[in-house]
């Protein structure tokens, strides 16, 4: 054995990046993250290009102003790839053709604020993605529900370049509203309280097979992805299984109570960052807790809640706070769930054995 | 008849194990060299105690440092000649700090001492382990523990002396009893292959060593246990299992003997790891495997037994791997006291662009400070470096506790925390993420996407909490002498002023009872007859209107001097008498202090 191989193989896609380093991590989750990013193009036309383009961009320019002002070298933490996972992420949980400043507010405090305040990479106790999301929707609430419809349900389709002018300039030949619908996500919460029947809400152009409509195949294709990672052991089983789990539990037990008024474990696994968050955001190993006793409490307990802020919370999507919360209880949680350690409840039992005899 | 076993937790699978360069040819004999130098201290414990003086001439296998304390073993010289020096020498250890050892100039024709087999079946137990203390035996896989101390089926073995702060060692409570041997040819670090080599030619000694230590423990199961990947030595094994531990001749049971082929997966040789994955126990915590009946050799180190008692050979030579960038790869048999860079020499010579070299395995070993260094009991590899081989590491990234480290950990610790913990100096919860457990295998190193040398913070930890509780028992130490130095003397004051107490309660007794005795009451009598007639002189002078004075009755010049002081002071003001004294003082003062100033103006 050396420490890396004497011969790397030459099909290795990932032999540009030293074996298992932190950027080929990162690069391997944000492969993963490629075909939803292809299905949600492909359903919702091209306005993630313009948002992931914007969102990397920032997290590129706050990524080397944060490490220029605090000394740090630039190469090895800008090809680290974190920055720029980060911003994929938040670039797939905004809407898409927003204005551009609503990406850089989001971005800012992902990256100065959440990230590189608390001490830069695997220093931050808060998802940084999550943190911009989370202040984003406090603070333009309204902005941050108008989401571009489905092309198969749209009036309008906008090009790139329209795309463009529209995030960039604020201005382009079809408006904003014209283009933009409320999420299924939104549109169960607004709907269900002036009393319409799941069943007349599921024939509404947001809702499709199981989820909502286009959603529905975005977060099959991240669980395709997820799925990815588990198989090259880039992640464990427990977060994304608990983090699942617990969403479809605790769904189907609001829903056997109350029909009328909860949905079942189907929508909620299939709307919303349900699946983004299960397999991309509660995994960041950073902000997770990261015993396999402490994992499985902590997604559990944020796919709990995530359904929880779905059903009786004031926002439409939950999984943003959710996570959050979580992060906050991941240090505790693994104080309290180390792992038995090789030779030692059998060195306690054999001094018990000792000290009964 | 293949064996259940059990798997522990994490492990890894190194991409190359680079065997194949060093286990293809036999093991090759070392041609003999003009010196040796054999360090006094190979083994762990005290080192030996040299029995040669400079200009003695010496034999092969002659002890020339004798076994000094519990944890200890002899060291012998590796050919005939003359002891040249027995001062500090380099040695083989990372820290490249020199040590006592005796160099011995080969005189070329290799006389030995006689060699005397001996008879171990009918020799009595602690004679037998007292001659294999004697011959020199340690471990040979690389912890080089004092043979004699693990084959003792009753010793209180206290692993590792340096494990102070977990490794508590038990008082041994006279029931254990050690039923399975285990004879450790795993050899699972990268490019090792010694153990390989020589189980593949000399099989048939080291299952006579194992019958031998089955003896001698009360074994009745033992079980070698190979990695898969050497299907060779396995074969060999079970051949001379088959031939040594069936033995029609004797009417003794022959114990149960199995060659195991266990996965290939680092660190599967390590000696928890291995009894796991043959017996499903786990050693407890701090304890030892003869606290689940169990004792662990490495295969060298049973065919040195054998060597030691069949052949009545002393440990004088080895197997050793020479491997890496280096012109002939292999294995030789080297004797102990081999400098290193005779070693190189024999195996054609460093290749070049070589930039360093390795002692141990990649996994475990150190970075060799002095080619100069010998080979002892401890070294079983020699890696030459090249920077193809061994790239260097990427320069570390911050943790991001992905946990890559805990997976691979066969411990089942969290190796991110206590690396967080370490970096943050704090000990305490180091401790509590039970760094003690590590066995610094470096599968956490090897695994981690951040590069960080996490074990060299493990080893930085450990020994900074070793030196703080040295410091502490300083200390505390310090604190019970000065306790018991203060309580002495209250004891002694106490007793002084008893005993004046108890003679003085005597005298008065003494006094009281006088009456008895007629000198004492005449001495009485005068002494009150004295005592009165002061009185009355005293009540004399006081009707008189004298004082009495301590100046009365003296010479008649001192009254005169004292006469002539009086009259001066009656002269004198008070103020005038302080004015005198303040002016008088004052050059005293400045005269103290004048040394000072220009230093505190310069």
């Amino acid at each position: 054995m050396s420490l890396s191989p004497s011969n790397p193989s030459p099909f290795n896609p990932f032999s540009l990046f030293t074996r298992n380093a932190v950027s080929a991590v990162m690069f391997k989750v944000m492969a993963a993250l490629v075909p939803g990013i292809l299905v949600h193009a492909w359903l919702f036309g091209p306005g993630i290009w313009v948002s992931l383009f914007v969102c990397s961009f920032l997290a590129i320019l706050f990524e080397s102003l944060m490490l220029l002002m605090r000394g740090r070298p630039l190469k090895p933490f800008l090809t680290d790839g974190s920055a720029l996972l980060t911003a994929w992420l938040l670039a797939l949980s905004l809407p898409t053709l927003a204005p551009w400043w609503l990406y850089a507010v989001g971005m800012f405090f992902a990256i100065v604020i959440a990230k590189h305040l608390y001490g830069g990479l695997g220093q931050n106790l808060f998802n940084p993605a999550m943190v911009g999301y989370a202040v984003l929707i406090v603070s333009f609430p309204a902005l941050m529900t108008q989401w571009p419809g489905p092309l198969s349900i749209a009036d309008i389709h906008v090009t790139l370049a329209e795309a463009f002018d529209l995030v960039l300039a604020g201005q382009s030949s079809v408006s904003l509203d014209a283009l933009t619908s409320a999420t299924a996500l939104d549109t169960w919460k607004t709907q269900i309280r002036l009393g319409i029947a799941p069943e007349t809400l599921w024939t509404m152009p947001a809702f499709g097979w199981i989820g909502a409509r286009g959603q529905e195949m975005v977060a099959g294709a991240f669980l395709l992805g997820g799925l990815f990672l588990l198989a090259n052991r880039l992640m464990t089983w427990h977060i994304p299984l608990a983090f699942l789990g617990a969403i479809a539990l605790t769904a189907t037990v609001l829903n056997l109570i109350d029909p009328s008024q909860h949905a079942g474990a189907l929508f909620h696994l299939f709307s919303g960052a349900a699946m983004l968050g299960a397999f991309f955001i509660a995994t960041d190993p950073v902000t997770a807790a990261s015993t396999p006793r402490g994992k499985l409490i902590y997604a559990g307990l944020a796919g709990m809640l995530t359904v929880l802020i779905r059903a009786f919370g004031g926002y439409p999507d939950g999984v943003a706070f959710a996570i959050l919360l979580m992060n906050s209880a991941a240090p505790f949680l693994d104080t309290y769930t180390q792992p038995r350690v090789f030779g030692q409840s059998a060195g306690k039992k054999a001094q018990d054995k000792k000290g009964a005899s | 008849m293949s064996r259940a076993l059990y798997s522990f937790n994490g492990g890894i699978h190194p991409e190359n194990s680079h065997k194949a360069e060093s286990c293809g040819t036999p093991i090759r004999i070392m041609p003999l060299l003009p010196r040796y130098v054999v360090p006094l201290r190979q083994h762990i414990g005290a080192p030996a105690l040299p029995l040669v003086q400079v200009g003695d001439q010496v034999l092969k296998g002659q002890m020339i440092g004798s076994a000094e304390g519990y944890v200890s073993t002899a060291v012998h010289a590796p050919t005939s000649g003359r002891v040249s020096a027995i001062e500090a020498c380099a040695i083989p250890h990372p820290s490249g700090l020199f040590d006592e050892a005796i160099t011995i100039e080969s005189d070329g024709e290799d006389r030995s001492i006689e060699f005397t087999p001996l008879d171990w079946q009918n020799l009595d137990p602690s004679a037998l382990r007292n001659r294999i203390r004697e011959m020199g035996l340690a471990g040979l896989g690389g912890a080089v523990f004092p043979s004699y101390i693990k084959l003792n089926p009753g010793a209180p073995v206290k692993a590792g002396a340096g494990v102070g702060a977990s490794g508590a060692g038990k008082p041994w409570t006279g029931h254990s009893r050690i039923h399975t041997l285990i004879l450790n040819g795993a050899e699972c670090e990268p490019w090792i292959t010694c153990d390989d080599r020589l189980m593949r030619e000399r099989a048939a000694g080291i299952m006579q060593g194992a019958r031998i230590m089955a003896h001698m423990l009360g074994a009745t199961t033992v079980l070698a246990a190979v990695e898969d990947n050497k299907p060779e030595a396995i074969a060999a094994l079970r051949d001379a299992a088959a031939a040594v531990f069936t033995d029609t001749a004797t009417e003794a049971p022959i114990e149960n003997i199995e060659v195991v082929s266990i996965p290939t997966l680092y660190p599967g040789g390590g000696g928890k790891q291995l009894i796991y994955t043959l017996t499903g126990k786990e050693v407890p915590s701090g304890g030892l495997s003869t606290d689940i009946g169990v004792q662990v050799f490495n295969v060298g180190t049973a065919y040195s037994l054998y060597r030691a008692i069949v052949l009545g050979e002393p440990l004088f030579s080895r197997v050793v791997t020479i491997t890496g960038h280096v012109a002939q790869p292999g294995n030789f048999e080297v004797r102990i006291g081999t400098p290193i860079h005779d070693l190189i020499a024999a195996a054609g010579g460093a290749l070049p662009g070589c930039n360093g070299e390795i002692i141990g395995g990649p996994m475990m070993g150190f970075d060799l400070m002095d080619l100069a260094a010998p080979v002892t009991k401890s070294v079983n590899c020699v890696i030459l470096k090249s920077p193809a081989l061994f790239a260097p590491k990427p320069q570390a990234m911050p943790c991001i506790r992905c946990g890559a480290c805990a997976l691979a950990c066969p411990v089942n610790l969290q190796p991110f925390e206590m690396y967080w913990f370490s970096r943050a100096k704090d000990f305490g919860k180091v401790q509590s993420y039970n760094l003690f457990d590590c066995i610094e295998c470096g599968c956490c190193t090897y695994v981690c996407p951040s590069h960080i040398p996490l074990v060299d913070f493990y080893r930085f930890s450990k020994s900074e909490i070793w030196e703080r509780e040295r410091e502490k028992q300083a200390s505390d130490h310090a604190r019970q002498r000065h306790e018991f130095k203060t309580f002495r003397q209250e004891r002694e004051k106490q007793e002084k002023a008893e005993k004046f107490a108890k003679a003085a309660e005597a005298n008065k007794a003494k006094a009281n009872t006088g009456a008895d005795d007629p000198e004492a009451a005449r001495k009485k009598a005068i002494l009150d007859a004295a005592l009165a007639r002061a009185q009355q002189a005293k009540a004399d002078m006081a009707k008189e209107g004298i004082a009495p004075k301590n100046t009365d009755h003296l010479p008649p010049a001192v009254t005169k001097e004292i006469a002539e002081i009086e009259a001066r002071r009656g002269q004198e003001t008070p103020d005038q008498t302080t004015k005198d004294i303040v002016q008088d003082a004052t050059p005293a003062i400045s005269q103290n202090t004048s040394p000072t100033a220009p230093k505190t103006d310069a």
